[in-house]
């Protein structure tokens, strides 16, 4: 019981202190840049709920769906195909490596030249983006399947669909995941920056505009929910990860203790 | 072995390349969004001219390489000491999982405010977005420190600075290097970003001006030369790393295959 209250202490004790200072620090400011921290936070209602929710933080979080899986879905089944085939490897590595080197948020006014500033230019700029983590980590991680593991495979007769989903795709999952998590943080990053270069809403577009029209709390507000977003979207992968690659981490758990 | 595979890439380059000339010659994208790639590499040749495109690329580098060495710099000290420090990992850990999630295009917006388009700016998006990969790696590698190995020296009357010296940093530099591997790249992107979005001077600054004048073959010579960088910059790291870890068991069994 104590333990667990210390635990507890130890994991709320720094964020209040910071947010404390920040109160106390931002509370008699009247610097334009950096109001303060109560005036931020009783705009913050204010601003993001409602109407603005609505059409722009709902269409941002949809077209970084629609990205992310299409790149997660193409990704994992190209890098299957390019991990499995020595040759098909090797003649794919180096544009692939040059192609990866390219920083994402440069296709955005590429991309733009193609779709246009609608939905389909962000859900592509989101896609192309995060393809590349996920497909060289799949690579990496079907190339290193255990020798021995897919000859047993092999000899028990197990092939096609079942070998690429019980041999193959589980024991290249850590590395996949390893990508898809790469993957995430570039994903919203080409969400906010496709909104905040052409777009007529959604969150990068809105926090653009507040900062634009010196609405510098509002702004703030927009600061944090992106934080926020960040923050739980990288929750809500960890226990998506945790859930199927469990058998991966008991694994890895027990042969820690040994 | 080696030799071949080096071929069956260069193969696989000459297609790429010849695919993207083909493409826009036989109609099937319009030649004004995607420009064959001989007409692509003529307008890089052109910018390769032009003393602007050098003041660019040297601004974006500076971005780059300022930035980074504060990440590295900051990084790497705050993760010393959070380890070594009783308790500290413990009370930090919760701000840290919540800080490092957080985009660091969210800061666009106050970037544009406090500093303008000046170097700040940028400095300010790259170094919050690779510090975080320092300081992680930083403290995965202290973790990794075999406690015999530091009991030992507490028993042999180690200091503490001693300690970090000969057993902490040892164990850590791995860790620490896969990290500014990471972080470099991830300066690239965001010194790019900064220059795209915010308009500071530099190649992405460029791309945007090239685009909004539809002077489209140079906005992909320019796209290509950013790729170029940041390739150049993994083969960079990667040396780095080797170079640094020559003593370490990792790099000392890939030399003796």
């Amino acid at each position: 019981m104590r333990l667990a209250l210390l635990r507890l202490l130890f994991v709320v004790a720094l964020p209040l202190v910071l947010v404390t200072v920040w109160w106390l620090a931002s509370d008699d400011s009247t610097d334009v840049y950096w109001p303060p921290l109560r005036t931020i936070l009783t705009t913050f209602p204010d601003v993001w709920t409602g109407e603005r929710l609505r059409a722009d933080v709902v269409p941002s979080l949809l077209r970084l769906l629609a990205g992310y899986t299409a790149a997660a879905v193409v990704g994992v089944a190209l890098g299957t195909v390019i991990g499995s085939y020595r040759r098909v490897r090797a003649v794919c590595e180096p544009v692939l490596e040059f192609l990866r080197a390219v920083p994402p948020p440069v296709l955005v006014p590429v991309i733009t030249l193609f779709a246009g500033i609608g939905d389909t230019m962000k859900i592509a700029v989101i896609a192309s983006g995060c393809v590349w983590p996920i497909l060289l980590n799949t690579v990496e991680g079907v190339r290193a399947v255990d020798p021995v593991m897919a000859e047993t495979a092999r000899s028990y007769g197990i092939t096609g669909v079942a070998r690429l989903r019980e041999v193959v795709l589980c024991s290249a999952g850590p590395q996949i995941f390893a990508g898809l998590r790469q993957a995430l943080s570039v994903g919203i990053i080409l969400m906010v920056i496709s909104e905040m270069f052409a777009a007529s809403n959604g969150l990068g577009y809105t926090i653009v505009q507040f900062q634009r029209r010196f609405a510098v709390p509002e702004m703030w507000t927009g600061i944090l929910v992106l934080g926020l977003l960040g923050f739980a979207l990288s929750v809500v992968f960890r226990v998506v990860e945790r859930r199927v690659l469990a058998w991966y981490h008991g694994l890895r758990a027990s042969s820690r203790r040994s | 072995m080696r030799g071949a595979n080096t071929a069956l890439g260069a193969a696989g380059l000459a297609g790429f390349l010849a695919l993207w000339e083909a493409v826009p010659r036989l109609g099937l994208v319009k030649d004004d969004y995607f420009p064959p790639v001989s007409r692509v590499a003529g307008a890089l040749a052109t910018e390769l001219g032009d003393e602007a495109f050098w003041t660019a690329l040297g601004d974006t580098l500076t971005g780059w390489a300022v930035g980074l060495a504060i990440a590295v710099t900051a990084g790497i000290l705050a993760g010393v000491v959070i380890a070594v420090v009783p308790h500290l990992r413990a009370a930090t850990a919760s701000t840290i999982e919540f800080l490092r999630p957080i985009p660091s295009v969210a800061l666009i917006p106050l970037a544009v405010l406090l500093y303008g388009t000046e170097l700040r700016s940028v400095l300010l998006l790259v170094v919050y977005a690779s510090f975080w990969q320092i300081l992680v790696q930083t403290l995965y590698g202290v973790q990794d420190v075999d406690p015999v190995a530091e009991e030992t020296a507490r028993s042999y009357g180690l200091g503490p600075w001693a300690r970090v010296r000969h057993v902490l940093w040892p164990t850590a530099l791995p860790y620490v290097m896969t990290g500014v591997r990471l972080a470099a790249a991830v300066a690239l992107i965001l010194a790019v970003t900064a220059e795209l979005v915010i308009g500071a001077p530099g190649l992405g600054q460029r791309i945007a001006v090239a685009q909004t004048s539809q002077a489209v073959p140079e906005m992909y010579a320019l796209v290509v030369v950013t790729g170029v960088l940041g390739l150049l910059i993994n083969v960079g790291a990667r040396t780095v790393e080797r170079r640094a870890l020559a003593w370490h068991q990792s790099v000392r069994g890939e030399v003796t295959v």
